[in-house]
Protein backbone atom coordinates (compact mmCIF):
# COMPACT_ATOMS: atom_id res chain seq x y z
CA UNK A 1 0.00 0.00 0.00
CA UNK A 2 1.41 3.50 -1.06
CA UNK A 3 1.21 6.36 1.34
CA UNK A 4 0.68 9.73 0.94
CA UNK A 5 1.85 12.68 3.21
CA UNK A 6 1.56 16.16 3.40
CA UNK A 7 4.24 18.66 4.87
CA UNK A 8 4.09 22.29 5.26
CA UNK A 9 7.05 25.05 6.02
CA UNK A 10 5.74 26.88 8.86
CA UNK A 11 7.57 28.77 11.24
CA UNK A 12 9.85 27.11 13.88
CA UNK A 13 7.12 26.38 17.15
CA UNK A 14 10.26 27.41 19.10
CA UNK A 15 10.03 31.34 17.65
CA UNK A 16 8.30 34.06 18.64
CA UNK A 17 6.30 35.36 16.06
CA UNK A 18 6.46 39.11 15.63
CA UNK A 19 3.55 41.27 14.00
CA UNK A 20 4.48 43.64 10.95
CA UNK A 21 3.94 46.96 11.69
CA UNK A 22 2.12 47.69 8.39
CA UNK A 23 0.23 44.95 10.00
CA UNK A 24 0.06 43.23 6.75
CA UNK A 25 1.12 39.77 8.32
CA UNK A 26 4.08 38.64 10.37
CA UNK A 27 7.21 38.97 10.23
CA UNK A 28 9.07 36.10 8.51
CA UNK A 29 12.40 37.75 7.45
CA UNK A 30 15.16 36.05 8.95
CA UNK A 31 13.21 33.63 10.99
CA UNK A 32 13.58 30.03 11.36
CA UNK A 33 11.36 27.62 9.55
CA UNK A 34 10.83 24.07 9.73
CA UNK A 35 8.40 21.14 9.46
CA UNK A 36 4.94 21.71 10.49
CA UNK A 37 5.60 19.63 14.17
CA UNK A 38 1.89 17.71 13.53
CA UNK A 39 3.40 16.81 10.15
CA UNK A 40 6.60 15.27 11.47
CA UNK A 41 4.32 13.13 13.66
CA UNK A 42 2.61 12.42 9.86
CA UNK A 43 5.64 11.56 8.32
CA UNK A 44 7.04 9.17 11.92
CA UNK A 45 3.13 7.21 11.11
CA UNK A 46 3.97 6.64 8.19
CA UNK A 47 7.61 5.38 8.01
CA UNK A 48 7.02 2.54 11.29
CA UNK A 49 3.71 1.79 8.95
CA UNK A 50 6.52 1.02 6.33
CA UNK A 51 8.72 -0.64 8.70
CA UNK A 52 5.98 -2.90 10.19
CA UNK A 53 5.37 -3.87 6.24
CA UNK A 54 2.03 -2.29 6.29
CA UNK A 55 2.66 0.16 3.52
CA UNK A 56 5.27 -0.06 0.37
CA UNK A 57 6.30 3.64 -0.45
CA UNK A 58 6.09 6.69 1.22
CA UNK A 59 5.62 9.58 -0.83
CA UNK A 60 5.65 13.16 0.58
CA UNK A 61 3.98 16.17 -1.20
CA UNK A 62 4.25 19.92 0.08
CA UNK A 63 2.87 23.16 -1.41
CA UNK A 64 4.75 26.28 -1.36
CA UNK A 65 7.82 28.18 -2.22
CA UNK A 66 10.85 26.37 -3.58
CA UNK A 67 12.40 26.52 -0.01
CA UNK A 68 9.89 24.00 0.61
CA UNK A 69 12.35 21.86 -0.51
CA UNK A 70 14.24 21.77 2.21
CA UNK A 71 11.44 20.26 4.40
CA UNK A 72 10.85 17.40 1.51
CA UNK A 73 14.02 16.59 1.97
CA UNK A 74 13.87 15.88 5.64
CA UNK A 75 11.00 13.95 5.40
CA UNK A 76 13.16 11.55 2.57
CA UNK A 77 15.82 11.84 5.31
CA UNK A 78 13.39 10.37 7.71
CA UNK A 79 12.48 7.72 5.52
CA UNK A 80 9.80 8.85 2.95
CA UNK A 81 10.52 7.60 -0.63
CA UNK A 82 10.43 10.52 -3.15
CA UNK A 83 8.58 14.08 -2.89
CA UNK A 84 6.67 15.99 -4.80
CA UNK A 85 7.01 19.81 -4.32
CA UNK A 86 3.97 21.88 -6.00
CA UNK A 87 5.66 25.08 -5.91
CA UNK A 88 4.45 28.53 -5.74
CA UNK A 89 5.01 31.56 -4.22
CA UNK A 90 1.64 32.44 -3.54
CA UNK A 91 0.05 32.14 -0.12
CA UNK A 92 -2.48 29.11 -0.57
CA UNK A 93 -5.38 28.75 1.32
CA UNK A 94 -6.41 25.16 2.72
CA UNK A 95 -9.33 24.79 -0.07
CA UNK A 96 -6.64 25.30 -2.69
CA UNK A 97 -4.18 23.27 -1.01
CA UNK A 98 -6.96 20.43 -0.43
CA UNK A 99 -8.11 20.37 -4.52
CA UNK A 100 -4.32 19.96 -4.81
CA UNK A 101 -4.03 17.30 -2.91
CA UNK A 102 -6.96 15.75 -3.85
CA UNK A 103 -5.86 15.81 -7.73
CA UNK A 104 -2.48 14.07 -6.45
CA UNK A 105 -4.55 11.25 -4.35
CA UNK A 106 -6.06 10.83 -8.15
CA UNK A 107 -3.15 10.16 -9.59
CA UNK A 108 -0.63 8.39 -6.86
CA UNK A 109 -3.75 5.89 -5.31
CA UNK A 110 -2.04 5.80 -1.80
CA UNK A 111 -4.28 3.85 0.59
CA UNK A 112 -3.65 6.11 3.49
CA UNK A 113 -3.59 9.87 3.56
CA UNK A 114 -1.78 11.25 6.53
CA UNK A 115 -1.55 15.23 7.02
CA UNK A 116 -1.71 16.95 10.21
CA UNK A 117 -4.20 18.06 12.53
CA UNK A 118 -3.18 21.94 12.50
CA UNK A 119 -0.69 24.37 10.84
CA UNK A 120 0.98 25.92 13.72
CA UNK A 121 1.18 29.39 11.59
CA UNK A 122 -2.64 29.68 10.03
CA UNK A 123 -4.21 27.19 13.01
CA UNK A 124 -6.88 26.46 10.52
CA UNK A 125 -7.32 22.66 11.68
CA UNK A 126 -9.40 21.79 8.23
CA UNK A 127 -7.30 20.89 5.55
CA UNK A 128 -7.67 17.02 5.81
CA UNK A 129 -11.38 17.31 6.31
CA UNK A 130 -11.79 19.28 2.59
CA UNK A 131 -9.01 16.39 1.09
CA UNK A 132 -11.38 13.33 2.67
CA UNK A 133 -14.43 15.36 1.57
CA UNK A 134 -13.21 15.85 -1.52
CA UNK A 135 -11.99 12.73 -2.23
CA UNK A 136 -15.34 11.25 -0.95
CA UNK A 137 -13.05 9.31 1.66
CA UNK A 138 -13.81 8.53 5.70
CA UNK A 139 -11.66 10.84 7.96
CA UNK A 140 -9.97 9.89 11.06
CA UNK A 141 -9.04 13.43 12.46
CA UNK A 142 -6.86 13.47 15.32
CA UNK A 143 -5.34 10.67 15.52
CA UNK A 144 -3.85 9.46 18.74
CA UNK A 145 -3.10 5.62 16.99
CA UNK A 146 -3.81 4.15 13.69
CA UNK A 147 -4.42 0.40 13.79
CA UNK A 148 -4.82 -1.55 10.34
CA UNK A 149 -7.65 -4.39 9.83
CA UNK A 150 -5.81 -5.96 7.13
CA UNK A 151 -6.23 -4.29 3.86
CA UNK A 152 -9.77 -2.93 3.94
CA UNK A 153 -9.99 -1.03 7.06
CA UNK A 154 -8.39 1.27 9.25
CA UNK A 155 -9.39 1.74 13.02
CA UNK A 156 -8.27 5.31 14.13
CA UNK A 157 -7.84 6.17 17.61
CA UNK A 158 -9.02 10.12 18.00
CA UNK A 159 -8.12 12.80 21.01
CA UNK A 160 -11.68 14.27 21.35
CA UNK A 161 -13.03 16.83 23.98
CA UNK A 162 -14.11 14.19 26.06
CA UNK A 163 -11.30 11.71 26.00
CA UNK A 164 -10.78 9.28 23.46
CA UNK A 165 -13.27 7.76 20.47
CA UNK A 166 -12.50 4.73 18.01
CA UNK A 167 -14.14 4.26 14.35
CA UNK A 168 -13.38 2.39 12.08
CA UNK A 169 -13.01 3.45 8.56
CA UNK A 170 -12.94 2.57 4.90
CA UNK A 171 -9.71 2.39 3.16
CA UNK A 172 -8.63 4.51 1.24
CA UNK A 173 -8.78 7.37 4.33
CA UNK A 174 -7.71 10.76 5.05
CA UNK A 175 -5.80 10.96 8.57
CA UNK A 176 -4.57 13.85 10.50
CA UNK A 177 -2.36 13.86 13.46
CA UNK A 178 -2.60 14.47 16.74
CA UNK A 179 0.70 14.94 19.55
CA UNK A 180 0.63 11.54 21.03
CA UNK A 181 0.08 9.52 17.94
CA UNK A 182 4.23 9.05 18.39
CA UNK A 183 7.57 10.72 18.64
CA UNK A 184 9.00 11.35 15.28
CA UNK A 185 12.83 10.28 14.91
CA UNK A 186 15.69 12.93 13.84
CA UNK A 187 17.15 12.25 10.40
CA UNK A 188 20.73 10.45 10.54
CA UNK A 189 23.52 12.29 8.85
CA UNK A 190 23.85 9.29 6.51
CA UNK A 191 20.36 9.25 5.91
CA UNK A 192 20.22 13.23 5.06
CA UNK A 193 23.30 12.76 2.78
CA UNK A 194 21.34 9.69 1.32
CA UNK A 195 18.33 11.68 0.91
CA UNK A 196 19.84 14.38 -1.42
CA UNK A 197 19.98 11.92 -4.23
CA UNK A 198 16.29 10.45 -3.68
CA UNK A 199 13.60 11.66 -6.17
CA UNK A 200 12.13 15.36 -5.90
CA UNK A 201 9.16 15.94 -8.21
CA UNK A 202 8.83 19.54 -9.50
CA UNK A 203 5.15 20.66 -10.44
CA UNK A 204 3.23 24.11 -9.89
CA UNK A 205 -0.62 24.59 -8.96
CA UNK A 206 -1.71 25.09 -12.56
CA UNK A 207 0.13 21.04 -13.88
CA UNK A 208 -3.32 20.51 -11.36
CA UNK A 209 -5.96 22.80 -12.74
CA UNK A 210 -6.09 23.75 -9.50
CA UNK A 211 -7.04 28.09 -9.24
CA UNK A 212 -5.18 29.32 -6.42
CA UNK A 213 -6.68 32.79 -5.80
CA UNK A 214 -7.51 33.31 -2.01
CA UNK A 215 -11.36 33.47 -0.45
CA UNK A 216 -10.25 34.98 2.49
CA UNK A 217 -8.83 38.45 2.26
CA UNK A 218 -6.95 39.06 5.40
CA UNK A 219 -7.10 42.84 5.92
CA UNK A 220 -4.91 43.45 8.73
CA UNK A 221 -2.72 41.80 11.11
CA UNK A 222 -2.82 43.48 14.71
CA UNK A 223 -1.22 42.00 18.12
CA UNK A 224 -3.39 40.61 20.78
CA UNK A 225 -4.21 42.84 23.85
CA UNK A 226 -1.31 42.56 25.79
CA UNK A 227 -0.65 41.27 29.47
CA UNK A 228 0.89 43.01 31.70
CA UNK A 229 3.10 40.95 34.10
CA UNK A 230 1.03 41.66 37.69
CA UNK A 231 2.45 41.17 41.18
CA UNK A 232 4.57 38.75 42.91
CA UNK A 233 3.83 38.08 46.48
CA UNK A 234 6.04 36.69 48.99
CA UNK A 235 3.96 34.26 50.84
CA UNK A 236 0.90 31.52 50.50
CA UNK A 237 -0.89 33.81 52.86
CA UNK A 238 -0.51 36.94 50.95
CA UNK A 239 -1.26 34.99 47.67
CA UNK A 240 -4.79 34.18 49.10
CA UNK A 241 -5.67 37.98 50.24
CA UNK A 242 -4.77 38.70 46.60
CA UNK A 243 -7.17 36.09 45.15
CA UNK A 244 -9.46 37.08 47.40
CA UNK A 245 -9.75 40.36 46.47
CA UNK A 246 -10.81 39.39 42.46
CA UNK A 247 -13.73 38.74 44.37
CA UNK A 248 -13.98 34.78 42.37
CA UNK A 249 -13.41 32.97 45.81
CA UNK A 250 -15.39 33.86 49.31
CA UNK B 1 -28.98 35.92 6.70
CA UNK B 2 -30.51 32.69 7.55
CA UNK B 3 -27.98 30.79 9.69
CA UNK B 4 -27.97 27.43 10.93
CA UNK B 5 -25.60 25.96 13.93
CA UNK B 6 -24.79 22.85 15.05
CA UNK B 7 -26.08 21.68 18.17
CA UNK B 8 -22.95 19.84 20.51
CA UNK B 9 -24.82 17.66 22.68
CA UNK B 10 -23.78 14.37 24.83
CA UNK B 11 -25.97 12.08 26.64
CA UNK B 12 -29.33 13.52 26.05
CA UNK B 13 -27.81 17.14 27.04
CA UNK B 14 -27.19 20.29 25.23
CA UNK B 15 -24.19 21.78 25.37
CA UNK B 16 -22.93 25.32 26.59
CA UNK B 17 -20.31 25.28 23.33
CA UNK B 18 -24.03 25.56 21.10
CA UNK B 19 -24.59 29.02 23.51
CA UNK B 20 -21.69 31.18 22.19
CA UNK B 21 -22.01 29.83 18.67
CA UNK B 22 -25.72 30.93 18.48
CA UNK B 23 -24.02 34.55 20.11
CA UNK B 24 -21.82 34.50 17.07
CA UNK B 25 -24.87 33.33 15.00
CA UNK B 26 -27.42 36.11 15.93
CA UNK B 27 -24.89 38.47 15.11
CA UNK B 28 -24.97 37.72 11.26
CA UNK B 29 -28.67 37.20 11.28
CA UNK B 30 -31.66 35.00 11.62
CA UNK B 31 -30.77 31.85 14.05
CA UNK B 32 -31.67 28.09 13.41
CA UNK B 33 -30.19 24.98 14.97
CA UNK B 34 -29.75 21.81 13.61
CA UNK B 35 -29.83 18.80 16.23
CA UNK B 36 -28.48 15.62 14.35
CA UNK B 37 -28.20 12.30 16.37
CA UNK B 38 -30.07 9.48 17.91
CA UNK B 39 -32.95 9.66 20.51
CA UNK B 40 -32.29 13.55 20.29
CA UNK B 41 -36.20 14.61 20.64
CA UNK B 42 -35.13 15.59 24.34
CA UNK B 43 -32.01 18.05 23.17
CA UNK B 44 -34.52 19.03 20.21
CA UNK B 45 -36.77 20.56 23.41
CA UNK B 46 -33.62 22.12 24.84
CA UNK B 47 -32.38 23.66 21.77
CA UNK B 48 -36.20 25.26 21.09
CA UNK B 49 -35.99 27.11 24.16
CA UNK B 50 -32.36 28.81 23.63
CA UNK B 51 -33.47 33.05 23.47
CA UNK B 52 -33.71 34.07 19.93
CA UNK B 53 -33.70 30.58 17.70
CA UNK B 54 -36.04 30.17 15.28
CA UNK B 55 -36.92 27.00 13.10
CA UNK B 56 -34.93 23.48 15.22
CA UNK B 57 -34.35 21.12 12.61
CA UNK B 58 -33.37 17.78 13.82
CA UNK B 59 -32.28 14.39 12.63
CA UNK B 60 -33.04 11.68 14.44
CA UNK B 61 -31.27 8.61 12.57
CA UNK B 62 -28.90 5.78 14.13
CA UNK B 63 -26.46 7.02 11.28
CA UNK B 64 -25.60 10.16 12.90
CA UNK B 65 -25.82 9.10 16.56
CA UNK B 66 -21.66 8.95 17.01
CA UNK B 67 -21.29 12.53 14.99
CA UNK B 68 -19.33 10.71 12.29
CA UNK B 69 -17.99 13.66 9.56
CA UNK B 70 -18.61 11.72 6.93
CA UNK B 71 -22.65 10.57 7.26
CA UNK B 72 -23.03 14.10 9.37
CA UNK B 73 -21.48 16.53 6.57
CA UNK B 74 -23.39 16.03 3.99
CA UNK B 75 -27.04 16.68 5.82
CA UNK B 76 -25.50 19.97 6.83
CA UNK B 77 -24.59 20.17 3.14
CA UNK B 78 -27.96 20.20 2.02
CA UNK B 79 -29.70 21.90 4.46
CA UNK B 80 -27.04 24.53 3.07
CA UNK B 81 -29.06 24.97 0.18
CA UNK B 82 -31.44 27.23 2.42
CA UNK B 83 -29.42 28.84 4.48
CA UNK B 84 -26.58 31.59 3.98
CA UNK B 85 -23.72 30.63 6.65
CA UNK B 86 -23.28 27.19 8.98
CA UNK B 87 -21.58 28.03 11.87
CA UNK B 88 -20.70 24.91 14.47
CA UNK B 89 -18.31 25.65 17.94
CA UNK B 90 -14.75 25.34 17.71
CA UNK B 91 -14.86 22.02 19.58
CA UNK B 92 -13.62 18.93 18.45
CA UNK B 93 -17.00 17.79 17.32
CA UNK B 94 -17.20 20.25 15.47
CA UNK B 95 -13.35 20.74 14.03
CA UNK B 96 -14.43 17.61 12.53
CA UNK B 97 -17.34 18.29 10.57
CA UNK B 98 -17.23 21.62 9.40
CA UNK B 99 -14.71 21.58 7.11
CA UNK B 100 -15.79 18.64 5.84
CA UNK B 101 -19.15 20.47 4.87
CA UNK B 102 -17.10 23.90 3.45
CA UNK B 103 -15.11 21.51 0.74
CA UNK B 104 -18.54 20.03 -0.08
CA UNK B 105 -19.85 23.76 -0.51
CA UNK B 106 -16.72 24.88 -1.89
CA UNK B 107 -16.05 27.79 0.44
CA UNK B 108 -13.25 28.70 2.46
CA UNK B 109 -13.95 27.82 6.32
CA UNK B 110 -13.52 30.24 8.85
CA UNK B 111 -11.62 28.56 11.93
CA UNK B 112 -11.99 29.75 15.20
CA UNK B 113 -13.57 33.21 15.27
CA UNK B 114 -13.35 35.88 18.09
CA UNK B 115 -15.70 38.31 16.75
CA UNK B 116 -17.87 39.48 13.63
CA UNK B 117 -17.31 42.46 11.97
CA UNK B 118 -19.83 42.62 9.57
CA UNK B 119 -21.38 39.70 7.46
CA UNK B 120 -18.31 38.90 5.26
CA UNK B 121 -15.87 40.24 7.71
CA UNK B 122 -14.66 38.16 11.40
CA UNK B 123 -11.63 38.32 13.38
CA UNK B 124 -9.23 35.14 14.43
CA UNK B 125 -6.02 34.45 16.37
CA UNK B 126 -3.16 32.94 14.05
CA UNK B 127 0.53 31.37 15.20
CA UNK B 128 -0.78 30.76 18.22
CA UNK B 129 -2.88 33.38 19.63
CA UNK B 130 -0.10 35.44 18.76
CA UNK B 131 -1.95 37.92 16.23
CA UNK B 132 -5.11 38.54 15.64
CA UNK B 133 -6.26 38.27 11.97
CA UNK B 134 -9.13 40.14 10.45
CA UNK B 135 -10.17 38.39 7.19
CA UNK B 136 -13.64 39.41 4.80
CA UNK B 137 -14.40 36.35 3.06
CA UNK B 138 -16.01 36.57 -0.76
CA UNK B 139 -17.43 33.08 -0.59
CA UNK B 140 -21.34 33.26 -0.91
CA UNK B 141 -21.83 30.48 1.80
CA UNK B 142 -19.94 30.94 4.86
CA UNK B 143 -19.05 28.17 7.50
CA UNK B 144 -17.64 29.46 10.57
CA UNK B 145 -16.30 27.35 13.57
CA UNK B 146 -16.69 29.72 16.64
CA UNK B 147 -13.98 30.32 19.37
CA UNK B 148 -17.25 30.01 22.01
CA UNK B 149 -14.81 31.50 24.99
CA UNK B 150 -14.94 34.94 23.00
CA UNK B 151 -18.65 35.15 22.91
CA UNK B 152 -21.23 35.85 25.37
CA UNK B 153 -23.64 32.71 26.30
CA UNK B 154 -26.88 32.84 24.78
CA UNK B 155 -29.87 32.57 27.26
CA UNK B 156 -30.70 29.00 28.04
CA UNK B 157 -34.42 29.33 28.15
CA UNK B 158 -37.03 32.36 26.85
CA UNK B 159 -37.20 30.98 22.91
CA UNK B 160 -39.63 29.45 20.96
CA UNK B 161 -38.02 27.58 18.08
CA UNK B 162 -40.14 25.28 15.45
CA UNK B 163 -38.52 22.17 15.37
CA UNK B 164 -39.00 20.16 12.38
CA UNK B 165 -37.44 16.92 11.36
CA UNK B 166 -35.69 16.73 8.73
CA UNK B 167 -33.74 13.60 6.66
CA UNK B 168 -30.67 13.50 5.42
CA UNK B 169 -28.90 10.61 3.15
CA UNK B 170 -28.14 8.88 6.39
CA UNK B 171 -25.51 6.07 6.62
CA UNK B 172 -22.65 6.82 3.84
CA UNK B 173 -21.08 3.56 4.33
CA UNK B 174 -17.42 5.14 4.96
CA UNK B 175 -16.66 4.67 8.12
CA UNK B 176 -18.96 3.55 11.63
CA UNK B 177 -18.35 4.48 15.47
CA UNK B 178 -15.99 1.48 17.26
CA UNK B 179 -15.89 2.77 21.11
CA UNK B 180 -14.59 5.69 23.47
CA UNK B 181 -13.20 6.25 26.36
CA UNK B 182 -15.19 9.34 27.68
CA UNK B 183 -14.03 10.18 31.25
CA UNK B 184 -16.61 11.05 33.43
CA UNK B 185 -15.85 13.41 36.47
CA UNK B 186 -18.07 15.13 39.57
CA UNK B 187 -15.85 18.09 38.75
CA UNK B 188 -16.95 21.23 36.11
CA UNK B 189 -15.84 21.08 33.07
CA UNK B 190 -12.78 22.05 31.68
CA UNK B 191 -14.23 24.96 28.94
CA UNK B 192 -17.05 25.82 30.64
CA UNK B 193 -15.44 25.85 34.66
CA UNK B 194 -14.97 29.49 36.22
CA UNK B 195 -12.40 28.30 38.00
CA UNK B 196 -9.21 25.97 36.57
CA UNK B 197 -6.15 24.48 38.51
CA UNK B 198 -3.59 23.53 35.60
CA UNK B 199 -0.49 20.86 36.70
CA UNK B 200 2.52 20.57 34.65
CA UNK B 201 5.37 19.20 34.37
CA UNK B 202 6.97 20.04 37.51
CA UNK B 203 4.86 17.58 38.88
CA UNK B 204 6.75 15.01 37.81
CA UNK B 205 4.10 12.10 37.90
CA UNK B 206 0.59 11.03 38.23
CA UNK B 207 0.27 10.41 41.85
CA UNK B 208 1.90 13.74 42.07
CA UNK B 209 -0.52 15.56 40.11
CA UNK B 210 -3.69 13.35 42.10
CA UNK B 211 -1.87 14.38 45.30
CA UNK B 212 -1.50 18.17 44.71
CA UNK B 213 -3.58 19.52 42.17
CA UNK B 214 -6.80 17.84 42.64
CA UNK B 215 -7.48 18.33 46.33
CA UNK B 216 -6.88 22.01 45.46
CA UNK B 217 -9.05 21.79 42.67
CA UNK B 218 -11.55 20.51 44.96
CA UNK B 219 -11.20 23.06 47.46
CA UNK B 220 -11.94 25.39 45.04
CA UNK B 221 -14.61 23.80 42.88
CA UNK B 222 -12.67 24.44 40.20
CA UNK B 223 -11.87 21.98 36.69
CA UNK B 224 -8.59 20.49 36.80
CA UNK B 225 -6.52 21.02 33.36
CA UNK B 226 -2.58 20.12 32.16
CA UNK B 227 0.43 21.41 29.47
CA UNK B 228 1.21 19.29 27.14
CA UNK B 229 4.18 17.96 28.86
CA UNK B 230 1.98 16.87 31.74
CA UNK B 231 -0.44 14.61 29.55
CA UNK B 232 2.88 13.65 27.48
CA UNK B 233 4.00 12.31 30.38
CA UNK B 234 0.95 10.28 31.38
CA UNK B 235 0.21 11.92 34.06
CA UNK B 236 -3.22 12.75 33.03
CA UNK B 237 -5.21 11.94 29.93
CA UNK B 238 -5.63 13.89 26.36
CA UNK B 239 -8.67 15.91 27.94
CA UNK B 240 -6.88 18.35 30.00
CA UNK B 241 -4.38 19.74 27.57
CA UNK B 242 -4.78 23.49 27.47
CA UNK B 243 -3.26 25.49 24.86
CA UNK B 244 -2.66 26.25 21.03
CA UNK B 245 -3.75 22.44 20.10
CA UNK B 246 -5.39 21.90 23.22
CA UNK B 247 -8.70 23.11 24.68
CA UNK B 248 -9.09 27.58 24.51
CA UNK B 249 -10.55 28.05 28.52
CA UNK B 250 -11.17 31.11 29.46
CA UNK B 251 -12.17 31.32 33.40
CA UNK B 252 -12.49 33.94 35.53
CA UNK B 253 -9.47 32.25 37.89
CA UNK B 254 -6.30 30.49 36.49
CA UNK B 255 -4.01 28.81 38.59
CA UNK B 256 -1.28 27.23 36.62
CA UNK B 257 1.02 25.13 38.93
CA UNK B 258 4.72 24.07 37.56
CA UNK B 259 4.11 25.19 34.63
CA UNK B 260 7.03 27.45 32.56
CA UNK B 261 4.58 28.83 30.02
CA UNK B 262 5.34 28.07 26.61
CA UNK B 263 3.47 29.46 23.76
CA UNK B 264 1.14 27.40 22.85
CA UNK B 265 0.15 27.21 26.26
CA UNK B 266 -0.78 30.10 26.85
CA UNK B 267 -2.30 30.07 23.35
CA UNK B 268 -5.06 28.39 25.82
CA UNK B 269 -5.34 30.26 28.88
CA UNK B 270 -4.18 34.00 28.18
CA UNK B 271 -7.51 35.33 27.77
CA UNK B 272 -8.30 34.10 31.72
CA UNK B 273 -9.91 36.90 33.77
CA UNK B 274 -6.76 36.28 36.20
CA UNK B 275 -3.55 34.45 36.38
CA UNK B 276 -2.16 33.12 39.13
CA UNK B 277 1.27 31.36 38.74
CA UNK B 278 3.33 28.85 40.82
CA UNK B 279 6.24 28.44 40.05
CA UNK B 280 9.66 27.98 41.61
CA UNK B 281 11.54 29.82 38.91
CA UNK B 282 11.18 33.35 39.23
CA UNK B 283 12.14 34.06 35.42
CA UNK B 284 9.57 31.46 34.00
CA UNK B 285 7.42 33.18 31.48
CA UNK B 286 4.34 32.24 32.65
CA UNK B 287 5.12 35.05 35.49
CA UNK B 288 4.69 37.95 32.42
CA UNK B 289 1.14 37.09 32.03
CA UNK B 290 0.19 36.39 35.39
CA UNK B 291 -1.52 38.70 37.75
CA UNK B 292 -0.75 36.84 40.34
CA UNK B 293 2.78 35.04 41.24
CA UNK B 294 4.29 33.37 43.65
CA UNK B 295 8.06 32.21 43.27
CA UNK B 296 8.20 28.74 45.55
CA UNK B 297 8.50 24.92 45.51
CA UNK B 298 4.84 23.59 44.33
CA UNK B 299 5.28 20.63 46.95
CA UNK B 300 5.53 23.14 50.01
CA UNK B 301 3.10 25.97 48.56
CA UNK B 302 0.67 23.78 47.18
CA UNK B 303 -0.61 21.58 50.35
CA UNK B 304 -0.04 24.63 52.14
CA UNK B 305 -2.82 27.07 50.41
CA UNK B 306 -5.20 23.86 49.98
CA UNK B 307 -5.20 24.12 53.77
CA UNK B 308 -5.34 27.49 54.35
CA UNK B 309 -8.29 28.35 52.06
C1 LIG C 1 3.01 21.56 17.83
C2 LIG C 1 3.04 21.81 19.30
C3 LIG C 1 1.86 21.99 19.96
C4 LIG C 1 1.85 22.20 21.34
N1 LIG C 1 0.65 22.38 21.96
C5 LIG C 1 0.63 22.60 23.28
C6 LIG C 1 -0.60 22.81 23.99
O1 LIG C 1 -1.69 22.81 23.39
N2 LIG C 1 -0.55 23.00 25.33
C7 LIG C 1 0.64 23.02 26.02
O2 LIG C 1 0.60 23.18 27.25
N3 LIG C 1 1.80 22.83 25.39
C8 LIG C 1 1.82 22.61 24.05
N4 LIG C 1 3.03 22.38 23.44
C9 LIG C 1 4.23 22.18 24.28
C10 LIG C 1 4.90 23.45 24.77
O3 LIG C 1 5.79 23.92 23.79
C11 LIG C 1 5.69 23.14 26.06
O4 LIG C 1 6.62 22.13 25.79
C12 LIG C 1 4.81 22.68 27.22
O5 LIG C 1 3.72 23.58 27.41
C13 LIG C 1 5.65 22.61 28.50
O6 LIG C 1 4.90 22.11 29.58
P1 LIG C 1 5.28 22.48 31.09
O7 LIG C 1 5.20 23.95 31.25
O8 LIG C 1 4.44 21.64 31.95
O9 LIG C 1 6.76 21.94 31.21
P2 LIG C 1 8.14 22.72 31.34
O10 LIG C 1 8.30 23.69 30.25
O11 LIG C 1 9.18 21.69 31.53
O12 LIG C 1 7.98 23.58 32.66
C14 LIG C 1 7.96 23.05 33.94
C15 LIG C 1 7.99 24.23 34.90
O13 LIG C 1 7.87 23.76 36.23
C16 LIG C 1 8.73 24.51 37.06
N5 LIG C 1 9.03 23.68 38.22
C17 LIG C 1 9.81 22.58 38.29
N6 LIG C 1 9.80 22.05 39.53
C18 LIG C 1 9.00 22.84 40.27
C19 LIG C 1 8.58 22.80 41.62
N7 LIG C 1 8.98 21.85 42.47
N8 LIG C 1 7.75 23.77 42.06
C20 LIG C 1 7.31 24.76 41.22
N9 LIG C 1 7.68 24.82 39.93
C21 LIG C 1 8.52 23.87 39.46
C22 LIG C 1 9.92 24.83 36.21
O14 LIG C 1 10.57 26.01 36.69
C23 LIG C 1 9.28 25.04 34.84
O15 LIG C 1 8.96 26.40 34.62
C24 LIG C 1 3.06 22.21 22.06
C25 LIG C 1 4.27 22.04 21.38
C26 LIG C 1 4.26 21.85 20.02
C27 LIG C 1 5.56 21.68 19.31
N1 LIG D 1 0.86 24.15 1.89
C1 LIG D 1 0.75 22.91 2.36
N2 LIG D 1 1.52 21.91 1.89
C2 LIG D 1 1.43 20.66 2.36
N3 LIG D 1 0.59 20.30 3.34
C3 LIG D 1 -0.20 21.24 3.86
C4 LIG D 1 -0.18 22.59 3.41
N4 LIG D 1 -1.09 23.28 4.12
C5 LIG D 1 -1.66 22.41 4.98
N5 LIG D 1 -1.13 21.18 4.82
C6 LIG D 1 -1.45 19.95 5.58
O1 LIG D 1 -2.68 20.15 6.26
C7 LIG D 1 -2.49 20.08 7.67
C8 LIG D 1 -3.46 20.99 8.38
O2 LIG D 1 -3.26 22.33 8.01
P1 LIG D 1 -4.31 23.49 8.30
O3 LIG D 1 -5.63 23.00 7.83
O4 LIG D 1 -3.80 24.66 7.50
O5 LIG D 1 -4.27 23.75 9.78
C9 LIG D 1 -1.02 20.36 7.88
O6 LIG D 1 -0.56 19.78 9.08
C10 LIG D 1 -0.40 19.69 6.65
O7 LIG D 1 -0.31 18.29 6.83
Amino acid sequence: MKLLVAVKRVIDYNVKPRVKADQTGIDLANVKMSMNPFDEIAVEEAIRLKEKGVASEIVAVSIGPAKAQEMLRTALAMGADRAILVQTEDEVEPLAVAKILAKIAGEEQPGLFILGKQAIDDDSNQTGQMLAALLGWPQGTFASKVEFDGTESVSVTREVDGGLETVKLNLPAVVTTDLRLNEPRYASLPNIMKAKSKPLAQKTPADYGVETASRLTVLKVVEPPKRTAGIKVGSVDELIDKIRETGVIG
Amino acid sequence: MKTLVLVEHEEGQLKDATLGTVTAASKLGEVHLLVAGEGVGGVADQAAKIAGVGKVHVADDAAYGHGLAENVAPLVAKLMEEHDAFLAPATTTGKNIAPRVAALLDVMQISDILSVEDQDTFTRPIYAGNAIATVKSSDAKKVITVRTTAFEKAARDGGSGEIEAVSGSGDQGLSSFVGAEIAHSERPELTSAKIIVSGGRALGSGEAFHQYIEPLADKLGAAVGASRAAVDAGYVPNDYQVGQTGKVVAPELYVAIGISGAIQHLAGMKDSKTIVAINKDEDAPIFQVADIGLVGDLFKVVPELTEKL
